[in-house]
């Protein structure tokens, strides 16, 4: 099995669509003749051809607008925005158009739009952001968010096949940071079903993305404490895997939910809802939530290392969780 | 600090099988007088809660385990300072000052965490939750939380430890294993998540949790049946001679002795009587073996609050009372076990047991036996009925009388059925012609 980075694995398995499904094309700024703003898509142009790689103007909402379009005519465009803060842009055609589709018409849009985010690089408030939270709130829309290579490649094939809108979260940070092995074959990695990246029995943490490495580090630091944390990677957003998230409430009865995007209206106040819903009885802590101030996103190091939530963060709302 | 001029405290030896016992309450705080006698402090086994005297009058001078431990047997729990000690009446030379004071600064100083809760009364959703479904008072477990809040782990540690605890007691062997392997209470509840609890449940039902009593008697009657070959025999009873006697002496229990005279009585008397020419029906199955004694530890069943309950107190010796002796048993055991007062022993050791169902208007049962007994009678109910009598000439003729019906269940892998019925048949004639003399 392989190895690859984050963004191997992503290139990977668009490619190995591309191959199986002539329907697949990819279009967006710069995916070309320079192979993507992050390089993702090297080579594609000169395997594919300019018919299936498609340079678009520097237009979100003319990617959007088309790839809807070509969606409704059967195709499987995979577009890609340079970074999915410009997404705001293409909200109308996204929102307006292509969720509702489906229910209005009954014609389905089976595009998957790819929305490099996150932050972490001093990339500042319109090259840094995590909007996944805003789409949840759409009826229409899926909403994936990888945290590890193989789930990058596995969710990228699901995006295709699936018959909805996909948003298709990749975080920059996670691109050349993160390796693992990856299988050649192409396989699907589900919607809506949970990954445990540790297993642990004090305290559930739930996440994604980058998020999930960060709670990795707080734990590893946690465990020297005698503290067994649990962290559950969503890896889907919409469709979400209550069942397993009040699963896991159901042994810890603790929960911290930890998101890099902004706390007020993120999805971890979804998740905290859900939870005090379904799973009142089941705690035995406040539910904690670690997120990222009510701004935009600094470009000073300092000020940004203080606005994305770090490992010293999470241990230490752990541990008030674990003393609580 | 030198052992003479303290008394130590210990987890008294509640009974026999009884190895540990835990500490519910301190009635009295450090540096507090007690008396000899006076109650200190509450403890519980899995039997039985009770409290335990103060071995000596003088000065509670140090409590050494907190509420919520639980500890083995003879293990020191408190240390008493006495007062004819504190007085400096003891004999013994006075110790160093620095040693007597130390005495006191020590006690003084050691830190007793807050009691359970710390005064912080939040309990979480999670813990009212599991403390409801297994009935724990929350008042008695130690919290770690913060503020002294308990915790679920808190909550879990002392379910399992009080489980384990009775597990424990209860497996000591009283009689050969029983076939077939005992269930034991499942020390780690199972958390339904909403799903699952939805699925599993239909219109109208209702979950509870069983009571650790209840979870008890559940294995402790699967095994009997497990165990023994239960037979079950019918015989009625012409209670007139019985009723008149206790219709007179009833006034003179109650004012001279303040005893109820109850049939039961009576019934417990007579079956004392009759066992003494039957005694493997007092005996036990050991391995291949039959134990049988020269004594009789005669089992009552109590029915406890809304008949959600039952325990077994005995009246050990019952051999050695007469009627108002065991009239005064009766009544004394049966309120104490209402009340919880029962100590260890006193549920325990039992070599035939007699059941009152008759109470209730019942008129005919098939008990199951208590082990490692082998045979249990019902006492059914008194009722007027019609009945053919001879008189003196030999001719019949319908007489109403008030009868009752006993029923025993034996044992048939000891007690054949004509050994049954022949005891039976004593014990009718035991209560038929009373002998006052006698009993």
């Amino acid at each position: 099995m392989p190895e690859m980075t984050y963004l191997q694995a992503i290139s990977d398995g668009l490619r190995q669509e591309m191959r199986r499904d002539e329907r697949v094309f990819v279009m967006g700024e710069d995916v070309g003749v320079y192979g993507g703003a992050f390089k993702v898509t090297v080579g594609f142009l000169e395997e594919f051809g300019p018919w299936r790689v498609i340079d678009a103007p520097l237009s979100e909402i003319a990617i959007a607008g088309s790839a809807t379009g070509a969606a409704l005519m059967g195709l499987r465009p995979v577009a890609e925005l340079q970074f999915a803060d410009f997404v705001s842009c293409a909200w109308d055609h996204l929102v307006t158009v292509a969720a509702k589709q489906y229910y209005r018409a009954g014609t389905p849009v089976p595009l998957v739009l790819r929305l490099p985010s996150g932050g972490g690089f001093s990339g500042g408030p319109f090259h840094s952001q995590s909007p996944e939270s805003s789409f949840t709130h759409i009826p229409g829309l899926k909403i994936v968010c990888p945290a590890t290579p193989r789930d990058a490649k596995g969710l990228l094939a699901t995006a295709v096949e699936d018959p909805n809108p996909v948003l298709y979260f990749e975080h920059k940070h996670l691109y050349r940071r993160i390796k693992a092995d990856v299988p050649e074959e192409r396989y699907t990695v589900p919607f809506g079903k949970a990954r445990v990246h540790h297993a642990g029995d004090d305290v559930t943490v739930v996440t994604w993305g980058a998020m999930v490495y960060t709670a990795a580090e707080a734990a590893g630091e946690l465990r020297g404490e005698g503290i067994s944390v649990e962290i559950l990677d969503l890896r889907t957003l919409q469709p979400w895997d209550k069942q397993a998230v009040l699963e896991s409430v159901a042994k810890t009865s603790k929960l911290l939910i930890l998101h890099e995007d902004t706390r007020t209206s993120g999805f971890g106040a979804e998740i905290a809802a859900q939870v005090a819903e379904d799973a009142f009885e089941h705690l035995d802590a406040p539910i904690k939530r670690v997120a990222a101030p009510d701004t935009p996103i600094p470009f000073s190091p300092p000020l940004e290392k203080a606005f994305i939530p770090q490992v010293d963060d999470v241990a230490s709302a752990l541990r008030e969780l674990v003393a609580y | 600090m030198v052992a003479q001029t303290h008394i130590e405290v210990v987890m008294p030896q509640m009974g026999v099988s009884v190895s540990e016992g835990t500490i519910v309450k301190w009635l009295k705080s450090e540096g507090e007088a007690t008396k000899a006698d006076e109650p200190l402090l509450e403890i519980s086994t899995d039997k039985v809660d009770t409290e335990v005297p103060s071995p000596a009058d003088g000065i509670l001078d140090r409590i050494v385990k907190l509420e919520g431990e639980t500890v083995p047997v003879g293990t020191t729990i408190a240390l008493i300072t006495p007062t004819d000690a504190a007085a400096g009446k003891s004999g013994l030379l006075p110790e160093p000052a620095s040693a007597a004071s130390s005495a006191g600064t020590q006690a003084a100083a050691v830190s007793v965490p807050n009691g359970p809760g710390g005064g912080r009364t939040f309990v979480s959703p999670v813990v009212a939750r599991i403390a409801a479904e297994q009935s724990v008072d929350l008042s008695l477990v130690p919290g770690s939380g913060r503020g002294g809040r308990v915790t679920k782990k808190d909550l879990l540690d002392h379910i399992e430890r009080t489980v384990s605890a009775a597990a424990e007691t209860e497996s000591q062997p009283q009689a050969a294993p029983a076939p077939g392997a005992r269930s034991q209470p499942s020390s780690a509840p199972h958390f339904e998540t909403p799903g699952e609890r939805q699925e599993r449940e239909t219109p109208g039902e209702r979950y509870e949790r069983m009571s650790q009593m209840r979870l008890g008697i559940a294995e402790h009657m699967r095994r009997s049946l497990d165990t023994a070959a239960h037979a079950t025999t019918v015989f009625e009873v012409d209670m007139s001679r019985v009723v008149e006697i206790r219709t007179r002496l009833k006034p003179e229990y109650l004012g001279t002795h303040g005893v109820r005279l109850t049939y039961l009585s009576f019934v417990a008397r007579a079956t004392v009587e009759a066992l003494r020419n039957w005694p493997w029906l007092n005996g036990e199955v050991r391995g291949e073996e039959v134990v049988t004694r020269g004594f009789v530890n005669l089992s009552i069943a109590v029915a406890l609050d809304e008949s959600k309950g039952l325990i077994v107190p005995v009246i050990r010796n019952a051999e050695g009372l007469n009627l108002l002796g065991i009239a005064r048993a009766i009544q004394d055991l049966s309120e104490r076990a209402r009340a919880k007062r029962l100590i260890p022993d006193e549920v325990q050791g039992g070599t035939f047991t007699i059941t009152n169902p008759g109470g209730y208007g019942s008129i005919i049962g098939t008990p199951i036996i208590n082990q490692p007994q082998v045979a249990i009678l019902d006492v059914e109910a008194l009722v007027k009925r019609p009945v053919v009598i001879s008189d003196a000439n030999g001719a019949d003729a319908i007489a109403v009388r008030p009868m009752m019906n006993l029923c025993l269940s034996f044992d048939h892998r000891l007690i054949d059925g004509a050994y049954a019925v022949q005891f039976m048949a004593e014990l009718r004639a035991n209560l038929q012609n009373w002998n006052e003399e006698r009993y």
